[in-house]
């Protein structure tokens, strides 16, 4: 698939609460096709401490508008920076870039954890368009930190896991009564002990099962070597062979 | 007006990409037209395939990054039977970065790549430590530097260029070392020693502890070094370290290098060489400069 560098407008932003925002960028012209999974490298504009791009996952895609959405978690000063952009002003991408996930699966679930919700927005739209309706299950420590929720309530049946309770039922993701065995593939993002344990808990029932990895990346292009997962077939690089890998090929990290 | 030459090789210009920072060059053909630059040097490439270090290798600090890759490639086999064939018809100098750990490894790779027709140089990183003297590096000794550039001098036949440490008291004795010993050419710098802890973890960012630095933090450096380099010998100089605009690379050739290459800059703008050689370009015309030579090493 064809990788650009361009410059996109901020057409919108949402700020849900104090850690989580989403901008919304409009493309000069038609937006290429961008599998569900796939990511953005964006340029942090005017932050001499922010020299390197930093890797987003590409949240929604408006075709007819042009446009794609970006959810960002402010972690540190990239992504502070990145908050107080505001519309009308221009951010540079390098996009779209690695492999998605592949749609397979006709009983699906995803499993989302903080700012791993990012990617599942945009794959439940593309499950949606395949006919194939989902459940989601969005967990996190509280309710805000799920900062999007209605907007998957057209694509399939949700579920949330708090660990305060304060949202859903309380308790980790796995512990929820939609985390079970009826399901021919799972799809999962966010933080990685909750992966590892969704993808060991697949491999177990003998669930296929797709994760989404969040590595630190320098050129997001597989030029550099820096962001490899010890994969069982040995080093592979998280932004050009994924983000998004079988958990079976990924059985040394799940245990690790 | 930008055409320069380093030993037997004519660069349309003088600009390069350094090893480790443009795979083998493919990742970068959506971005930019590879045939305008003046020369890819690809991947550091050893005898037998590596995995490298563990993860997490990179680390950003203030202007640069520190990396801990650790020579992951295919090995020499695999590039010449695979690689190279996706690659040779590139209309630029595709120069292979060869490194090792021990000479035998290094004379091995060199005579393979030696066969391949379209590369018509390799760039010698001597960077790496000698697993069998102890782990000692061959570039921070003049006289374990000048063994291993004979040794490969004497089965490579084309042009041979040694990639010189800047983790060493006085580089110009290493430089001077390695053209006694039967380099065309020298390039510097390669990556810094460096180190980064994170401190609400409380463990270092690498891996590996330590690793390279790199990127516009290691400049100042660099051109110093290419400037004593480029007055202590007369084979030609190649500069690199923290060239992210036209303007640095000029810093660079004024300096006494022949030619530059561009490292991590291409993880900040995959397409940041094009824009140094139009950059090139346009000085020369703001300046009336008819050949980019009459400028390099004017300092
Ligand atoms: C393929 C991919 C997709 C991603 N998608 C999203 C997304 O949709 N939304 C989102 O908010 N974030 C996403 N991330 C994570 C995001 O890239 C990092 O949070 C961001 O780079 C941090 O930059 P910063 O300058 O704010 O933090 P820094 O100041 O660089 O670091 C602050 C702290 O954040 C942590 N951190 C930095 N980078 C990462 C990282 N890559 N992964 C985990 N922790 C990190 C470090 O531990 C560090 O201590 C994604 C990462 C990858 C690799
Ligand atoms: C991720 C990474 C990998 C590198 N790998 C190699 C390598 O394999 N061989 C080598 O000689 N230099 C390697 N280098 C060093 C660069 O080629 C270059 O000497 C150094 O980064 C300084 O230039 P820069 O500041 O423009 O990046 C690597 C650098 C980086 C950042
Ligand atoms: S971030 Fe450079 S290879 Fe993946």
């Amino acid at each position: 698939m064809r990788k650009y560098i361009t410059d996109f407008t901020i057409v919108g932003k949402q700020v849900y609460n104090e850690s989580y925002f989403s901008l919304t960028l409009q493309h000069p012209d038609r937006l290429p096709e961008i599998a569900a999974g796939q990511f953005v490298e964006v340029e942090v504009p005017d932050n001499k401490q922010v020299m390197l791009r930093r890797p987003i996952s590409i949240h929604d895609v408006d075709i007819d508008n042009n446009t794609l959405t970006i959810l960002v978690q402010v972690v540190g000063k990239g992504t502070r920076t990145l908050s107080k952009l505001s519309e009308g002003q221009k951010l540079n991408l390098v996009y779209p870039l690695g492999h998605g996930f592949s749609l397979e699966g006709t009983h699906t679930l995803l499993v989302g954890g903080g700012a791993g919700i990012a990617p599942l927005l945009h794959l439940s739209k593309c499950l949606s368009a395949k006919g194939i309706r989902p459940t989601i299950l969005l967990g996190g420590r509280t309710a805000a930190l799920i900062p999007v929720q209605k907007e998957f309530e057209p694509y399939g049946t949700i579920g949330f896991a708090t660990e305060d309770g304060s949202l859903g039922e309380k308790g980790l993701v796995t512990q929820h009564s939609l985390f079970s065995a009826d399901y021919d593939h799972i799809y999962t993002c966010g933080p990685t002990p909750m992966m590892k344990a969704v993808a060991r808990y697949a491999l177990e029932k003998g669930i296929e099962c797709e994760v989404s990895l969040e590595n630190m990346m320098a050129c997001g292009i597989g030029a550099c070597l820096c962001c490899v997962v010890d994969s069982d077939e040995g080093h592979k690089c998280v932004c050009k062979e994924g983000p998004v890998f079988n958990a079976k090929k990924l059985t040394n990290w799940i245990k690790q | 007006m930008l055409q320069t030459k380093i030993h037997n090789l004519t660069l349309k210009n003088p600009v390069m990409t350094a090893s480790g920072t443009f795979g083998y060059g493919e990742e970068f053909a959506d971005f930019i037209d590879l045939n305008r630059l003046g020369g890819i040097i690809v991947k550091g490439t050893t005898g037998e395939r590596r995995q490298g270090n563990p993860y997490p290798r990179m680390a950003e600090t203030p202007s640069g990054m520190l990396n801990a890759v650790g020579l992951q490639n295919v090995g020499v086999e695999t590039f010449c039977k695979e690689v190279y064939h996706r690659i040779k018809d590139l209309d630029t100098n595709i120069i292979v970065n060869v490194s090792g750990s021990s000479i035998e490894e290094y004379c091995k790779t060199a005579a393979m790549i030696d066969e391949l027709d379209n590369i018509p140089a390799i760039e010698l990183n001597i960077s790496c430590p000698n697993v069998k003297k102890g782990g000692m590096g061959f570039g921070t000794n003049p006289d374990m530097a000048a063994q291993v550039v004979s040794e490969v001098r004497k089965i490579y036949h084309k042009t041979l260029i040694v990639k010189l440490t800047p983790n060493v008291t006085s580089v110009v004795e290493i430089a001077k070392a390695v053209e006694g010993a039967g380099a065309d050419s020298v390039s510097l710098i390669n990556t810094l020693l460096g180190m980064a802890i994170d401190v609400e973890k409380q463990r270092p960012y690498l891996s590996t502890i330590t690793g390279g630095l790199s990127g516009p933090a290691v400049k100042p450096v660099a051109v110093r070094m290419v400037w004593q380099v480029a007055h202590a010998v007369s084979i030609p100089v190649i500069g690199l370290g923290g060239i992210t605009s036209a303007a640095d690379a000029l810093e660079f050739l004024m300096a006494g290098a022949k030619a530059v290459q561009v490292g991590t800059a291409n993880f900040i703008d995959p397409a940041v060489t094009m824009k140094i050689i139009d950059g090139l370009e346009d000085y020369c015309k703001r300046h009336r400069i008819n050949d980019i030579n009459d400028i390099i090493g004017i300092i």
